[in-house]
């Protein structure tokens, strides 16, 4: 056993393509940080920027015309309650995080699970790769994350993003494939190309269904950005991190109150997405 | 003139199909070539053309490869051999650009459970063929506009799918199809998730657009009674995919193929389909001023029959003797039969269906005269004729039993007790 062990070890193995990469090609790493940072500074520029109650008012708007009244209520409490504890630009710091790291998850997880919707082969390998993604521990993702592109926020985003990835693949996957049979035959029997059909028919017909994944995928990002506070990505991750560090209870708590509001405004206005489909076409 | 032409067509599905076609030729039934190459035969060997202009429909029940079929004639589904000539064109071995062209342009399909695309208002779901096709903005909506009215949905151009009943959703399945303009209409049982009030409403208002627009029209249905109604002709598609009989729906109600059809037609009520013409016969008459009473009598002693009909020279239709009144004639010396000829009898047309005889020939002594619209006599329909065309094909072992059996029957029992 430890002969084997010591000719293939993984743990080792997994080690030398981490060296590997750092060396070999950190011209592209350098390159993904460049654009990721460039996007996060901008996206937390404009949420840092104005005043606190305007954008209380911006997000109670939101959320009144997205969801409903009473999602409205919650932001317009939620939100002066985070204001009050003093959380206010940790808070905003978090939402950029989880903007970030969402808008690169959507970029590449959507083209990703219409490939894997149409083509069986594709989607044989994805399978096993997004499970492989969903049960790895959180953890794990800060490592090779940080190894490839230090501390910080953007190695925070990058792992993010990995790791709220599959949901919206899969979901656009299943929504492609539950495009009802006559639709699609319909599309091919009134000579729609593939391009067309996918434009004009199954995208449109998925959407509710790929809007439920985009729905998870943000609320699993902010699962994770909170975990990447430990690789100083900033935010209210910062915030539980020295709570349970320093063993402040207050600071704690204070944090976590946050972070379920925040959760909580972003799952009630994403899910009124869902309900995209449904709604009727104004042209 | 055929617009299509279906030869030698097969589909068998499953990996390899190709050897399942010598196992077919050899006469094995679907559940040996099921067993041996694990195929499954949906279409064997169908071989037909489709007029232009007519309303050809396919029945047959479930598993009987009717779906299979009309998606091969736009080749949503590929054969595995044969040919489907359009316009003397094999679509089987087309190029994609030329069949998407063909799609588009000439045949359209409406299907079942409608295929309507629910984020999309009626006129922009009517507008989907003509969108695709790349018709620009104004002409399709003034397209779909005349196509939506065609079919009776004005007003709803801007409703949702799913604001629509099942009846108007499969008017603007209708509706799209028609958008384009094509010659051919495919069916998939475009009427079968009606209910049956929508249903019936729906085949007459197909019925009268048919009548103004004269497309081809492939039908697909496993409801007989719709078959029937609505098809010029009808192919029976067999449970083993074969086509067992084409026909007009008279010749498949009067003259089944096979048992199969046999079976398949018992069921149907007979009398709303075959017509006078069908089942009348000859019947002797007098001609005016030739025969005179005398003649008249051996006529009908001849054929003992107690009433003749008279016409003249033309075949025109006269009226009707009876066999007192000719005896009457005679004594008198008389010699015109106009003179005592009786018009209070019933007529029909050949084009009649015979339900419509059927109170007449209960209450009637005199045949019914079978006569053309410029009342040229073509011979005659009598109850018994109804009765026999009614009964044939219906098994007999559930008729009723002659008394003197009944009496055998009773006195068998009482011994047995």
């Amino acid at each position: 056993m430890e002969t084997i062990r010591e000719i293939f070890d993984i743990g080792a193995s997994f080690e030398a393509i981490i060296d590997w990469l750092r060396e070999e090609a950190a011209w592209f790493f350098d390159f993904i940080a460049f654009v990721v940072e460039g996007l996060l500074d901008g996206v937390n520029w404009v949420f840092q920027f104005p005043p606190a109650l305007l954008m209380i008012l911006l997000f109670t708007l939101l959320a009144w015309k997205m969801a409903s009244r009473g999602v409205a209520i919650f932001t317009v409490i939620g939100f002066s309650l985070i204001l009050y504890m003093g959380y206010w630009s940790e808070t905003m710091d978090t939402l950029s995080l989880v903007i970030s790291a969402v808008f690169f998850a959507l970029l590449i997880g959507i083209p990703l699970g219409i490939w894997a919707s149409k083509s069986e082969s594709a989607w044989r390998i994805l399978h096993p790769v997004l499970d492989f993604m969903q049960t790895l521990p959180a953890f794990v993702y800060l490592i090779p994350a940080v190894l490839l592109f230090r501390l910080g926020p953007v190695p925070g985003v990058i792992a993010t993003l990995i790791f709220s990835l599959p949901p919206v693949v899969r979901l656009t996957n299943l929504g492609i494939r539950q495009v009802p049979v006559e639709i699609i035959e319909a599309c091919r029997a009134f000579g729609a190309t593939s391009k067309q059909r996918l434009y004009k028919a199954e995208l449109p017909v998925a959407l509710p269904t790929i809007m439920a994944g985009v729905n998870q995928t943000i609320m699993l990002a902010l699962s994770m950005v909170v975990i990447s506070g430990m690789i100083g990505a900033g935010g209210l991750g910062n915030v539980v991190l020295k709570g349970i560090t320093q063993l402040r209870i207050d600071m704690g708590f204070e944090g976590g109150i946050s972070i379920v509001i925040l959760a909580i405004f972003l799952d009630r206005v994403t899910q009124s997405l869902t309900h995209l489909g449904e709604s009727k076409e104004g042209k | 003139m055929a617009l299509v032409e279906v030869k030698d067509l097969y589909k068998i599905f499953g990996t390899n199909p190709k050897r399942a076609i010598p196992l077919i030729q050899k006469g094995e039934t679907k559940q040996q070539i099921k067993k041996k190459t694990g195929c499954t035969v949906a279409i064997n060997g169908a071989t037909f053309e489709i007029h232009k202009k007519e309303t050809f429909v396919v029945m047959g029940l479930s598993g009987s490869g009717k779906s299979t079929f009309i998606r091969c004639l736009n080749r949503l589904i590929k054969p595995t051999s044969g040919q489907i000539l359009i316009d003397g064109e094999d679509i089987v071995k087309m190029e994609p650009e030329k069949l998407r062209d063909l799609r588009r342009h000439k045949m359209s399909m409406v299907f079942q459970h409608f295929g309507l695309l629910p984020h999309r208002n009626v006129i922009s779901n009517i507008e989907f063929g003509l969108e695709l096709s790349g018709v620009d903005k104004a002409e399709r909506r003034q397209k779909s506009m005349d196509a939506l009215q065609l079919v009776g949905l004005d007003g709803f151009e801007f409703s949702m799918p799913n604001e629509l009943s099942g009846g108007m959703k499969q008017r603007v399945g209708l509706a799209r199809a028609l958008a384009n303009d094509p010659e051919i209409l495919l069916m998939d049982e475009a009427f079968s998730a009606l209910d049956p009030l929508i249903r019936s409403q729906m085949q007459d208002e197909l019925l009268e657009l048919q009548a103004k627009m004269h497309k081809t029209i492939v039908f697909i249905t496993h409801d007989l009674d719709e078959a029937l109604k609505i098809g010029d002709r009808i192919a029976i598609l067999g449970p083993d995919g074969r086509v067992r009989q084409i026909g007009t729906p008279e010749v498949i109600l009067s003259r089944p193929a096979d048992d199969y059809v046999k079976e398949f037609v018992q069921t149907v009520d007979k009398t709303k389909v075959v017509t006078v013409g069908t089942i009348k016969r000859p019947s002797p008459f007098l001609t005016v001023p030739k025969d005179g009473p005398k003649s008249a009598l051996h006529l009908m002693e001849k054929h003992g029959k107690s009433v003749a009909f008279v016409v003249d020279t033309d075949r025109i239709l006269k009226g009707v003797v009876h066999i007192e009144d000719v005896a009457a004639l005679k004594k008198q010396g008389g010699t015109d039969l106009c003179s005592i000829a009786t018009q209070d009898f019933y007529t029909a047309t050949p084009t009649t269906p015979i339900a419509d005889l059927l109170s007449a020939a209960l209450e009637t002594k005199v045949p019914i005269a079978v006569i053309a619209e410029d009342y040229t006599f073509h011979g005659v329909v009598d109850r018994e004729m109804i009765i026999a065309e009614m009964n044939d094909g219906i098994d007999e072992a559930a008729g009723p039993t002659v008394f003197s059996e009944v009496l055998e029957d009773d006195a068998a029992d009482t011994n047995n007790k």
